[in-house]
């Protein structure tokens, strides 16, 4: 039986977004090793200058390079594959860019000494975007021997506040450089960004501000003049299972859980503890108002589960591992992925 | 109430003391996104305005219900009132909440500092517009110049000041400098006019560089955004040493004794690392530390039965795993009896929550040990996000009963 296809076959460029603190570089570093799954090479790419991939995977601080960071494991039918990452810095972006474009890399070295490279990028602030959504892009299409270098390019993006903002240049910049060169270098990244070979995802939590970023990001992409971007999935992370069925849920939130049963029940488990009165043990009111937390949470995440329900983007789950993010547990988000078939 | 954190002696930050301090002028809440700043400076500002002071909240990027709460429903830098839950008829108090506007609060200083034409001019230049609308420290420094002007309107005797998101709460104290370094720095000044800075034999060196840089951003930019930077730079001319003076000006405010930094993380491993470099940072920059709000620390209200017993319990109750080797579905009403369900659902969670304190408080003694002076409140978490002013209430009444 042949694999079915995967929500997103065919796209190249993964832009991953999401509010800080909801585990954006997290979930952007299972996707890359979700989609290396099937013997394929991914490259998983940082653009702020935080050493995020790094600290991730345990390796020292990544250069303006492409390393491979980890294996991906194979099935029965497929050998595993490759994920490399780059932490990518407007400045020696722009090094590249004067050496591509105009042969201009010993002029551009001597000027990172004045600090006249990070001067410009900042004069022009879409100019920092463009050469790194530009560095992406190149990636994504880069060829050697007509073949393309990386299967999928993953991009842990800027937060979704900026996104639009960091994706959309071409406004931006062409405000800025009218007539420049970088205009042209400008638009054929758009080229590849509004495309149907990028797709943008968007990281959450089920709470209240990062899902309403979400939405406000999902409709700011949404409302981007013609030939907008493909948006991706809405990618829920940190997800703590439903702790009770529907009615118990409901009762255990309101307190209205009858601690009597509770009780019998403790007292049939062999925990006995001190009686309060009205029969009930100690144990299990106070257990019983534990119970009435984690119900209260359950159901505020349900409510936030159906608020992101009306973008009507597809949404994957992934669990939430209480004991910090290791290789092994971005295999297991990876895995969670690919079940559920973003990758 | 069950004591999230044992072990390490920190001192206890005493919370209503320093709100009641009239000395006490400035309040700033810090810390890496995401730990819940914006409502402690909230609930703190809330929490003063009860006790009798008169209060502004000066917020950056509240939750849409939050500030809804607090009737902000635009970004549009006027403090506005909001009325106060259970306020002390004795004391009253007041509090004011406002959004904090970068663009605007940039586009005010550029119309108190030039004539109107000029001023005009730099307003429309478009390095301007994007230079105030997206450099990275705009945020900061517009915050840092905001509180400057709160306080010398001097209408309030209490300003609490939520700092932008970001991701080090670093940020905070450097982007300002970032800024007025960029805005007064030698190579904007040698892009207006290239002719006018330094001694000549160092001007032979600089225009051999500076040919080359000009071409380079000729190049790459085109010569118009070269153009606009001219236009803008020379008319800024005039505050130029105004921005540098000004960020100083601030930051010594922020060195007296008046102000108190809060610094705000949650007991998860990258928050504390944050809070920690912050706290190493006032400490040498001589800025003074209230203490760190550790916010949303998990407890148990049954510490007593142990992770081990509870769910060895459950197991008796329902096993986890039926005979066949299928796991139990969890809302299987078919199993047992619903009591016995229900019962090993909350073993099992509670075993969960003993975990996640242990956790929290190993994380949390790890801080204590590398700044054992600092006091520390803490604030427990909440099953729903707090989106109202009860809600904020609650919230300094539990940072006072400690």
């Amino acid at each position: 039986m042949s694999a079915r296809d995967t929500d997103w076959e065919g796209v190249r460029l993964h832009v991953v977004t999401g509010k800080g603190g909801t585990g954006k570089t997290t979930v952007a570093a299972a996707l890359a090793l979700a989609l290396a799954g099937r013997g394929r090479k991914v490259l998983l790419m940082e653009v702020e200058g935080r050493q995020g991939i790094a600290q991730l995977f345990d390796c020292p601080p990544l250069p303006y390079d492409e390393r491979r960071v980890a294996v991906a494991p194979g099935t029965t039918h497929h050998a595993g594959g490759d994920v490399y990452a780059l932490a990518a810095d407007p400045e020696s972006a722009l090094i590249e860019y004067l050496e591509m474009f105009y042969n201009l890399r010993h002029a551009a070295r001597a000027l990172t000494r004045f600090g006249i490279v990070d001067f410009a990028t900042t004069i022009a602030p879409g100019l920092r975007d463009v050469l790194l959504t530009g560095k992406a892009a190149e990636a994504t299409r880069r060829k050697v021997n007509g073949e393309f270098t990386y299967d999928a390019v993953v991009m842990d993006a800027p937060p979704t506040g900026r996104i639009s903002r960091f994706l959309n240049v071409s406004s931006e910049v062409s405000g800025l450089a009218r007539v420049g060169p970088i205009r042209s270098h400008a638009d054929t990244v758009q080229r590849v960004i509004r495309s149907p070979l990028t797709a943008v995802h968007f990281v959450t939590v089920l709470e209240e501000m990062p899902v309403q970023e979400t939405l406000d990001g999902i409709a700011e992409l949404r409302g981007l003049p013609s030939g907008g971007l493909q948006l991706g999935g809405i990618m829920v992370n940190m997800v703590r299972p439903v702790p009770l069925p529907g009615d118990d849920l409901g009762k255990a939130a309101g307190g209205s859980l009858d601690a009597g049963e509770l009780s019998l029940a403790l007292k049939a488990a062999g925990i006995d503890d001190e009686a309060v009165p009205g029969g009930r043990s100690a144990l299990a009111v106070s257990l019983a108002t534990e119970l009435a937390g984690y119900a209260r949470e359950a159901l505020a995440a349900d409510g936030q589960r159906r608020r992101l329900a009306g973008a009507a983007r597809p949404v994957y789950e992934l669990p939430r591992i209480p004991d910090g993010i290791d290789l092994a547990a971005l295999y297991r988000l990876a895995e969670s992925l690919r079940e559920q078939g973003a990758a | 109430m069950g004591t999230a954190i044992a072990g390490f002696r920190s001192p206890t930050l005493e919370v209503d003391r320093l709100l009641d301090d009239l000395r006490t002028r400035i309040i700033v809440c810090c810390g890496s996104g995401g730990v819940g700043k914006t409502t402690t400076a909230a609930a703190l500002g809330l929490r003063a305005a009860q006790r009798g002071r008169h209060v502004v909240v000066l917020t950056v990027d509240p939750a849409r219900r939050l500030a809804q709460s607090m009737g902000l429903t635009s970004l549009d830098n006027t403090p506005r009132p909001v009325p106060i839950p259970g306020a002390d008829a004795s004391a009253p108090g007041t509090l004011h909440a406002m959004m904090l506007d970068m663009k605007r609060t940039f586009d005010e200083i550029v119309e108190s500092h030039a004539d109107p034409d000029r001023a005009a001019q730099i307003l429309a230049n478009p390095f301007y517009q994007s230079l105030s609308s997206s450099f990275a420290g705009t945020q900061e420094y517009m915050a840092m110049e905001k509180l400057g002007q709160l306080r010398r309107a001097d209408s309030w005797d209490l300003i609490v000041l939520d700092t932008p998101p970001s991701r080090s709460a670093l940020d905070f104290l450097d982007a300002p400098q970032r800024l007025s370094r960029f805005l007064d720095g030698r190579l904007i000044r040698l892009l207006a006019a290239p002719g006018r800075a330094g001694g000549r034999a160092y001007m032979r060196v600089v225009n051999a560089g500076f040919g080359v840089f000009t071409g380079v951003l000729t190049k790459v930019l085109g010569a118009q955004v070269l153009r606009d930077v001219q236009t803008f730079v020379s008319a800024l001319d005039t505050m130029f040493g105004g921005f540098r003076e000004r960020a100083e000006e601030t930051y010594r405010l922020l060195q007296t004794p008046g102000t108190a930094f809060l610094v705000v993380a949650t007991p998860e491993a990258d928050a504390l690392r944050e809070a920690s470099y912050f706290v190493e940072r006032l400490s040498e920059d001589r800025m003074p530390l209230a203490g760190l709000v550790l916010n949303r620390v998990h407890s148990t209200p049954a510490a007593h039965l142990s992770a081990a017993r509870s769910l060895a319990a459950a197991e008796v109750l329902v096993p986890a795993t039926a005979p066949d080797g299928s796991r139990s579905c969890r809302g299987d009403g078919a199993r047992g009896d619903g009591g016995h369900q229900i019962a090993a659902t909350a073993l099992r969670l509670h075993a969960e929550r003993l975990q996640l304190v242990a956790a929290e408080r190993r994380l949390a003694q790890r801080f204590m040990a590398a700044h054992p002076g600092v006091p520390i409140v803490e604030i427990p978490a909440q099953p729903e996000d707090v989106h109202d002013l009860p809600g904020l209430s609650a919230i300094g009444e539990s940072l006072a009963s400690r």
